[in-house]
């Protein structure tokens, strides 16, 4: 038994984190924060020269041919340095979407562009408050509705959109979002590093995606997938928002001694590691389910979605408070973390939807 | 990644299957078997006998001290395995898992030949003699005396909180031997005959009704100078052997009350209606898993370091700290489910016989026994994260020039 990465894993990890702490500092993702621009250009095509997004890409459409374990140990290292770039939303989301379901032309055609990002994709799922609900209609006359909101939505070349035919059939849609036919708007979010859309479709052209899948089943399988890699970018911004607060608080002295040393400070510390090593563990056990695709896949991911958003949310909410004042302030790093926190455990569906398909899975179990 | 065995581990699996299969009894709970009662280590000494005679005994041991001188991965796979069997190990996890270590680290080469194989059969019995009614979570405060005399040394004092010292024959014992250096300096750690005079030992009776601990009284008890275990005032750094082996040996039968808390949740029904579909029970079964199965992960990823070549550790600190608080709170939860009823303490009308009441009574203790909640998080933040000690109004002081607020 093995329970670790391959040494060719963590070299590819460890030149990820060289990369990102030399390309990817505080001020470059505080100038998509203080910004109206939705991401770092400059960052994304670098990030792409690497070959990042060609990862999890067979090579016959151009990638590396690499696989999940790949993509999640870059996925650590994008989370650690709050990466202002739409990685997940062009990989995790309408990559593997492709990879999962196109007819082998969408493949032809997406993919290789994808992998060298001549197209950014995302998934546009949502339609306002709650859970998924899907009112978006594809007929003869293309697709209407609207999807609010929808990660790098505003960037994005196309997105895959949930919608239903004219029976009421659920289907996954390519949609072109770059025609007179998609009207996009820019939303504010807790996160302004990362970009969110609402997108108006009035007739737009929509190839189904996937002509004989169960709409509902692929989606979900799409999205324990995204949840484990998704697991791997909290846990790497949690270990910096740690990291972060562990450095301040051996630093800062208040009555004659390092506050670290108090053990209301450290036990605190001593609980986000807690929380963090059993994220790490359980988003673990979600990539290798993912590499062999386990049948447990779903409730691995699932509880590697709960467990990292739980520690992530937890880790900045108290690296703030370890702070004391200075973690309130617009110049310290430490809201950063906190609304990366948040946005990441709200795309994708939040904890007591995840949540509920660890019970669901359990329960049916029996 | 991968979770296969190797070849030569599959078929270790396959022979303590066969042998398990024949010779134990498969369990059709997931209750804990503890230890109270004679007939209970009456059974668990023969189980003991049994899989020592099968050579299934402490596997990583070397041969010659009764072990069989195979690898952790091999302790690993008969743990997975022997957990679906109704066995009882519980009496013998301190000596084995606690003193043993010690001795092979520490013991001459005659003692160890002599005493380590009836340890690991489990002929003889032992216990493990830290804690002081005055030094708990500062237990190199202790003030258990041993002055030499000839070739022996003598003790007087007082231990607390000794699991199993009823059923032992031998105990290891940290004591102060030099009261003028500083506390961690001044210790010497020694094994003991515990069936002599000089050693007198009382049951505490626990706020569950239980009786796991023990006082244990020494008044001129004798222990000749071979028993000594490293350098007279070397004891504090025995004691660390001890204690972080201690901290592994519970991690591994750590209980979590998950297993138990799942059976619940799928088989209660309440007033006609399964308590699966009540949305609160979903969410904190849901809660609950991610950090139990976050544990099980933790466990192989302590399992993979191991087999590298690595030891585990502070990082043992973290299933007792998880453990020990979700066992508490799942049981406390479970009783309010019951309604009126979880407050009826009796197997035979309570679900699951009683368990979720026996663990709100018992819990409180699993959170203190080997290391508070407190301690682990002190360990997890200075030894494992490297965050700064606290100061202490003791540092550099005498042991005799300490303050003890009793003068």
């Amino acid at each position: 038994m093995n329970f670790e990465f391959s040494e060719e894993q963590l070299f590819i990890r460890d030149q990820a984190r060289n990369f990102l702490s030399q390309e990817c500092t505080a001020r470059v993702v505080r100038s998509i924060l203080d910004t109206p621009e939705p991401y770092h250009r400059a960052l994304w095509q670098k990030i792409v020269e690497l070959g990042w997004t060609a990862i999890a890409i067979p090579e016959e459409f151009g990638g590396l041919g690499l696989g999940y374990l790949e993509l999640c140990v870059v996925a650590e290292e994008l989370g650690r340095a709050l990466a202002p770039v739409p990685f997940s939303s062009s990989v995790y989301l309408a990559t593997e979407a492709i990879k999962a379901w196109g007819s082998r032309e969408q493949q032809q055609y997406y993919l290789p562009r994808l992998a060298s990002g001549e197209l950014i994709g995302t998934l546009a799922s949502s339609e306002g408050l709650g859970a998924l609900e899907v009112n978006a209609t594809v007929s003869d006359k293309g697709l209407h509705g609207e999807k609010i909101p929808v990660p790098d939505g505003d960037i994005a070349d196309f997105a895959v959109v949930v919608a239903r035919d004219e029976n009421a059939g659920m289907g996954l849609y390519l949609v072109d979002l770059t025609t007179t036919a998609v009207t996009r708007s820019a939303l504010s979010s807790m996160d302004p590093s990362r970009s969110q859309a609402r997108l108006v479709f009035d007739g737009a052209a929509a190839n189904r995606l996937g002509e004989k899948a169960d709409t509902q089943a692929a989606l979900a399988q799409l999205l324990d997938k995204a949840a484990v890699l998704f697991a791997f970018e909290q846990i790497g911004g949690g270990q910096a928002a740690m990291d972060m607060g562990m450095a301040y608080t051996k630093q800062r002295f208040a009555f004659g001694r390092p506050i670290a040393s108090f053990q209301a400070i450290k036990h605190k510390f001593a609980d986000m590691f807690v929380a963090l090593e059993l994220a790490r563990a359980n988003a673990y056990y979600g990539a290798w389910a993912m590499s062999c695709d386990a049948p447990d896949l779903p409730l691995a991911a699932a509880t590697a979605r709960v467990s990292a958003g739980d520690a992530y949310y937890q880790i900045t909410r108290e690296n703030i408070q370890a702070h004391g004042g200075m973690g309130f302030t617009w110049e310290f790093d430490c809201h950063l973390y906190y609304r990366r926190a948040q946005l990441l455990s709200g795309v994708i569906g939040t904890q007591p939807q995840w949540k509920e398909a660890i019970a669901s899975r359990l329960l049916s179990a029996a | 990644m991968d979770f296969e065995d190797t070849p030569e581990l599959a078929v270790f699996r396959s022979e303590v299957r066969n042998w398990l299969d024949a010779n134990a009894q498969r369990r059709t709970d997931k209750l804990f078997l503890g230890m109270e009662g004679d007939q209970a280590f009456q059974e668990a000494k023969a189980w003991y006998k049994k899989k020592s005679q099968a050579g299934f005994a402490c596997l990583t041991w070397p041969r010659e001290y009764g072990g069989a001188g195979l690898t952790p991965l091999h302790e690993v796979i008969w743990t997975q395995e022997v957990e679906n069997y109704r066995t009882r190990d519980a009496h013998f996890i301190i000596g084995i898992g606690n003193c043993g270590p010690a001795i092979m680290h520490f013991a001459s080469e005659e003692a160890k030949v002599k005493l380590l194989p009836r340890m690991a059969s489990a002929e003889d019995v032992w216990c493990q003699l830290f804690s002081e009614p005055g030094a708990g979570s500062d237990v190199a405060g202790l003030r258990t005396r041993a002055e030499p005399d000839g070739d022996n040394w003598i003790l007087n004092g007082q231990k607390i909180w000794t699991s199993g010292a009823q059923y032992s024959d031998y105990g290891v014992v940290l004591t102060r031997t030099d009261p003028t250096v500083s506390k961690y300096r001044g210790l010497t750690l020694f094994m003991i005959d515990m069936r002599q005079p000089g050693v007198e030992i009382r049951p505490i009776k626990q706020m569950d009704g239980g009786q796991h601990f023990n006082e244990v009284f020494f008044n001129d008890a004798v222990v000749p100078d071979a028993y000594r275990l490293g350098d007279v005032g070397g004891g504090w750094t025995g004691a660390l052997t001890v204690l972080m082996s201690e901290r592994l040996a519970i991690s591994s039968i750590q209980p979590t009350g998950f297993p138990q808390f799942l059976e619940l949740v799928k088989s209660l029904e309440i007033n006609g209606q399964p308590i699966a579909r009540d949305p609160i029970v979903r969410e904190r079964l849901a809660t609950w898993y991610s950090q139990y199965a976050g544990l099980q992960a933790v466990n192989k990823r302590m399992i993979t370091a191991v087999a590298k070549g690595g030891i585990a550790g502070a990082e043992a600190s973290l299933g007792k700290l998880v453990g020990a608080v979700m066992n508490q709170e799942i049981a406390n939860f479970a009783c309010q489910l019951f309604g009126q009823a979880g407050i009826i303490q009796d197997d035979s009308l309570s679900p699951e016989q009683g368990h979720f009441q026996h663990s709100v009574l018992f819990s409180p203790g699993v959170r203190l026994a080997g290391g508070t909640d407190e301690v682990m998080r002190n360990i997890l933040a200075e030894q494992v994260l490297g965050l700064p000690q606290e100061p202490r109004a003791d540092k550099g002081m005498a042991f005799q020039d300490i303050p003890t607020g009793n003068s």
